[in-house]
């Protein structure tokens, strides 16, 4: 990192109370650092369950600062919009990258890197890693 | 040759059978799925038919470039980018020819499920729209009826298998016995090629410009 632009991170899941929710518990668990760049993407613009690609641009749009963007899914056409937006290439921000984690754990680990001002690598890294964290 | 037209004229067709079956559709999703793959698409061919006229697009790839970007953005359903991904790929392929031949589309159409495949993960058996596609593109170059006949076979295969891909494959061993809903678009789409062809000939899209 040359300066302390923080990296994005977008919540995609299918209910928009998730989603918000999960921002919200990620954010609250950063303490007292700088505030990382986090918006949820959540159910469809109709406010059903589901997943919108304009929402999901938009978050990306609103939380890019220039150090990249992790986003997080849940699962089904979630996954599937933000892969298929990725290869259509002009959809997202430059730098946008889909993180393989469980959606809670990677969240909160992705969140909490990135408030350190750790680089787009490193919060994706963390967020992956949530999956190794076993709870029995 | 096919040209711009064609294409729109297949679009608008699989628009217009997506409206018909929709409720069909739902009823299949709704014993495996959540029950929203009728209205899914509905809405979204509803947007591409309005997207189609309201921008013109000149060439075939266009047409289906355009027809994938609606689809991700409206679906709202897992079929929106699996279906994007297939018209969009496949209209990148048909590059800015004017018109193309039967056999250019059969090779593109192959780029586009390849892409879906890579997408989703799916392969043949896997109880998916991909069941449907790959045995149409295998039988497209005996014409589009042959490829109608063998998406309608490979759909109608699905219902002894076992769902490995999206929300059916967490239902298991219930999943056998149902028509997959995706092969069962898919082979919508497959037959909107025939209906496309016959209509250039009854010049049922007189005045469509």
């Amino acid at each position: 990192m040359s300066d302390d632009r923080l990296v994005g991170i977008v919540l995609v899941s299918h209910s928009a109370a998730v989603a918000a929710s999960v921002a919200e518990l990620a954010q609250g668990l950063v303490g007292g650092g700088p505030e990382v760049p986090v918006a949820p993407a959540g159910g469809t613009e109709g406010g059903g369950f589901g997943t919108s690609a304009e929402l999901v641009a938009a978050a990306a749009a609103a939380v890019d600062r220039g150090a990249g963007v992790a986003v997080l899914t849940d699962l089904g056409s979630a996954v599937l919009t933000v892969k298929a937006l990725l290869a259509e290439g002009d959809e997202l921000p430059d730098g946008t990258r889909m993180v393989d984690a469980p959606f809670v754990e990677g969240a909160v680990a992705a969140v909490v890197t990135a408030a350190t001002g750790a680089d787009l690598d490193a919060v994706v890294a963390a967020a992956e890693e949530a999956y190794g964290y076993r709870k029995a | 040759m096919l040209d711009a037209d064609f294409f729109r004229r297949w679009m608008t067709a699989t628009a217009a059978s997506v409206d018909r079956e929709a409720d069909r559709l739902t009823a299949l999703d709704s014993p495996i799925g959540d029950a929203d793959h009728g209205s899914n698409l509905r809405r979204g061919f509803a947007a591409v038919t309005a997207a189609l006229e309201k921008e013109a697009p000149r060439t075939p790839g266009a047409v289906l470039i355009l027809t994938g970007r609606q689809l991700i953005s409206t679906v709202g359903g897992a079929s929106g980018p699996l279906y994007g991904t297939l018209l969009r790929r496949t209209g990148k392929a048909l590059g800015d020819a004017p018109e193309v031949g039967p056999e250019q589309l059969a090779e593109a159409l192959r780029t586009g499920v390849d892409a879906v495949r890579q997408l989703g993960g799916a392969a043949p058996g896997d109880k998916t729209m991909i069941d449907a596609l790959v045995p149409a593109v295998d039988a497209l170059g005996d014409g589009f009826g042959a490829a109608l006949a063998a998406a309608e076979q490979g759909a109608e295969a699905t219902t002894p298998l076992l769902a490995r891909k999206g929300r059916a494959s967490y239902l298991g061993e219930r999943s056998i016995g149902h028509q997959d809903p995706g092969a069962t678009s898919a082979a919508l789409l497959i037959a909107a090629l025939a209906e496309a062809e016959a209509g250039s000939d009854a010049g049922a899209d007189a005045g469509g410009e």
